[in-house]
């Protein structure tokens, strides 16, 4: 392991290689409307072409996964896992941390995003890291830690090939497993014959291939790996993450330090609690019976062992997460982040996870953001939902999304957060018809408007009222002509 | 028609506010088939809504208001069954007007009639002996949208097939994107028309790809959105209800 930066090999990739991170708090939750943001996405056909198969594909091979197995009795027990987890998640989470001190790692505790962004760049800083290999990490992301890191000085690499690309194109990920779902093939190739200097075959080997020399050469350089978690095991104190490409396990296993960036609410009481979320995450997140890599992170090195990070940290995110807790949406708190609900959500579907201005998209998304970025500046995510259900039905952890979603609409009615118009609208609907008489005047009134709007059973009319119906509607009034 | 003794025989039919204003068709045609059934059938008068549109924004008040006066139309002491020729008002009244209504003096109402309440093709289903014996024939090719409420709420997802097959020449064909949301959802069309529009074009494609003639449901939430996006389209769908269809099967 003393390979040093000149005798390692590889193809470093050029100065430059990737756009400069996002700045903390640029999300567009805070500028923009989801209306506004749903439009970017599709305006671009293509990306809403890619959403709709990899969605549709990644949807039908959770379905095939688990055909002839008995899927809900699993669903149930993951639920009962996971509600018990939470419940009792202080005491677990203690004794994670004791368990995890025994084996040396070194436990931080993160209140918020600025503190997880603080903790992480004083490690690098105490530690003289300057090159950071990191596999993929949804905690990372609402934390913004790249940027921050970039401010100490740090260079970041993404191993993840889907977080890869994100990083160089400076954009964000677009979905929790497949970061890259909304961009096509023919994005990426020009992308990397770019950073190439070259035109690269167009073919998804030649463009795995180009990634892969130029990763394998930061792998073997990194001062430090940077990961996520997908569980934290409270009987051992192990970190657990699963990928597929191998980037966890040498973020994990190969640099001299290890720093894990885990969200406190990831806590499973004991290994054997695996046996049941496991094969849900897999076969729900990529359709898998496990993924090619299941890694577990249990402390730095000990003695007489060949490998391994020398010094493991953990921080340990809440980040909005403990307040949840014993409350009316505790529930969220169960989400294992296999991104089943995006893939079967039919508003994602259309608009991609930017769409939500954060950092999960589809009907996790509309439930976390609220709750972790306040009603205030995320309230509105609630709404941009049908409330079909399909979440529900989909959910491995067995998450009443569709109560969740609104719940969280009747708490921006109690908190005072409805635009006035729509108060106003709902009051006077409210006084009118309840009662029979005047419900009687107000759709006799209607019927007969629409009469007059109407030309052959159908109105198209611009009118003000209808006017958010009839831009990409008919209003079908009568009986059409055959 | 021995199988028929004992069966209902007389029922409630409640309109629901799309129905009053622009499904009015839904409900005559609803009408229809239930006269051809020999099922007595009577409106209640003074329903408006089952507030809905209210609930689902998160304005229990308002909701509760509306709901009430329904409630009060419906509630005549009798055990007659309700008919709702709509998916999700169905739901809405069964499911979550004991939650709306908790707590308050009409608690104990809400709950005998959510007893009551019955989606339209969920009872049509079980006259379909009789439904044939009517004859009805129809030569269509017909696709199915599984409302999302019915399918997922009240878990009602063969009843409106099994009444559509007993209509001879009429061929239904199964939609890959049948259980998929139209893109309606109540307020979401009005507050996303383009995400809205969408969705229907999602469904809409798959029906034209699909070659069929009709598109049928049980929610007149969802024809009224799939119906005026075909309409402004000009897709040489029709977009109708179940009781429609089988009031023209049956004529």
């Amino acid at each position: 392991m003393s390979a040093t930066r000149e005798d390692v090999g590889g193809t470093p990739l050029p100065p430059g290689w990737a756009k400069p991170a996002h700045q903390p708090d640029a999300f567009e939750l805070t500028t923009t409307t989801f209306e506004e943001r749903a439009a970017k996405t599709m305006a671009r056909p293509f990306a809403r072409g890619a959403i709709a198969n990899a969605t549709d594909h990644a949807a039908a091979l959770t379905t095939a996964r688990f055909v002839g197995t008995d899927h809900d009795a699993l669903r149930e027990e993951a639920r009962k896992i996971r509600a018990h987890a939470i419940a009792n998640l202080p005491d677990y989470l203690d004794h994670w941390i004791d368990q995890a001190e025994r084996k040396g790692t070194v436990v931080h505790y993160a209140s918020d995003e600025s503190e997880a962004r603080r903790i992480v760049a004083q490690i690098c800083t105490d530690q003289q890291i300057t090159r950071v290999v990191k596999s993929k990490s949804m905690a990372s992301e609402e934390v913004s830690l790249n940027s921050a890191l970039e401010a100490v000085g740090v260079d970041i690499y993404e191993t993840d090939l889907g977080e890869f690309v994100v990083q160089a194109m400076g954009d964000r990920p677009g979905h929790v497993i497949a970061p890259i779902l909304h961009r096509t093939k023919d994005e990426v190739h020009e992308l990397f014959s770019a950073m190439a200097g070259h035109e690269l075959p167009n073919e998804a080997e030649a463009l795995t291939a180009f990634a892969r020399e130029g990763l394998r050469h930061a792998f073997l350089t990194a001062d430090a790996g940077i990961s996520g978690g997908n569980f934290l095991i409270a009987e051992t104190g192990d970190v657990l993450l699963v990928t597929n490409e191998g980037n966890g396990r040498l973020t994990t296993s190969l640099p001299p330090i290890h720093i894990a960036l885990v969200g406190i609410e990831k806590v499973l009481p004991r290994r054997r609690d695996l046996a049941v979320l496991l094969p849900l995450l897999t076969g729900h997140g990529t359709g898998q019976q496990i993924t090619t890599y299941v890694s577990v992170a249990a402390g730095p090195r000990r003695q007489g062992e060949p490998d391994g990070p020398e010094q493991m940290h953990v921080v340990l995110l809440d980040a909005g997460r403990s307040a949840l807790l014993g409350g009316e949406f505790e529930e969220a708190l169960h989400c294992i982040r296999c991104g089943a609900c995006q893939n079967v959500c039919p508003v994602y579907r259309q608009v991609g996870g930017h769409a939500y201005g954060w950092v999960y998209g589809g009907p996790i998304g509309a439930v976390l953001t609220p709750l972790f970025r306040g009603q205030e500046e995320a309230g509105e995510l609630a709404h941009a939902t049908t409330l079909c259900g399909a979440c529900d039905d989909v959910c491995p952890v067995k998450i009443p999304l569709h109560d969740l979603l609104l719940g969280l609409r009747r708490r921006s009615d109690a908190d005072g957060h409805v635009p006035r118009h729509e108060q106003l609208a709902f009051a006077l609907w409210a006084q009118v018809w309840s009662r029979p008489l005047l419900y009687r005047a107000s759709t006799a009134v209607a019927r007969g408007s629409l009469r007059t709007l109407a030309r052959d059973g159908v109105v198209s009319a611009k009118t003000p009222l209808l006017r958010r119906w009839t831009a990409g509607r008919d209003l079908v009034v009568g009986r059409r002509a055959r | 028609m021995p199988d028929d003794v004992g069966m209902t025989v007389a029922v409630q039919l409640f309109p629901t506010c799309i129905g009053d204003v622009v499904a009015q068709q839904t409900v005559t045609d609803t009408e229809r088939v239930l006269d051809a059934l020999g099922i007595d059938h009577q409106r209640p008068s003074g329903t408006t809504c089952c507030g809905q549109p209210a609930f689902n924004s998160g304005h229990d008040s308002p909701a509760r208001s509306v709901a009430k006066a329904t409630l009060k139309a419906l509630d005549d002491g009798s055990d007659l069954p309700i008919l709702v020729p709509s998916g999700s008002c169905a739901s809405m009244v069964r499911l979550h007007w004991r939650e709306l209504f908790h707590g308050t003096p009409e608690a104990e109402a809400a709950t005998r009639i959510a007893r009551r309440v019955r989606e339209l093709s969920s009872f049509l289903a079980e006259h379909t002996d009789a439904l044939r014996d009517l004859e009805p024939s129809l030569a269509v090719r017909v696709g199915y949208h599984d409302s999302c409420h019915m399918l997922r709420e009240l878990r009602i997802k063969e009843a409106p097939r099994e009444v559509l097959q007993t209509v001879a020449g009429l061929e239904l064909v199964e939609l890959d994107s049948s259980e998929r949301c139209c893109g309606f959802g109540g307020t979401f069309s009005g507050r996303y028309p383009d995400v809205s529009v969408a969705m229907a074009d999602t469904k809409i494609d798959d029906m034209v790809a699909a070659k069929v003639d009709v598109l049928v449901s049980s929610d007149p939430g969802c024809l009224m959105q799939l119906a005026g996006r075909m309409s402004r389209q000009g897709t040489p769908v029709r977009a109708v209800h179940v009781a429609t269809l089988m009031a023209e099967a049956l004529a």
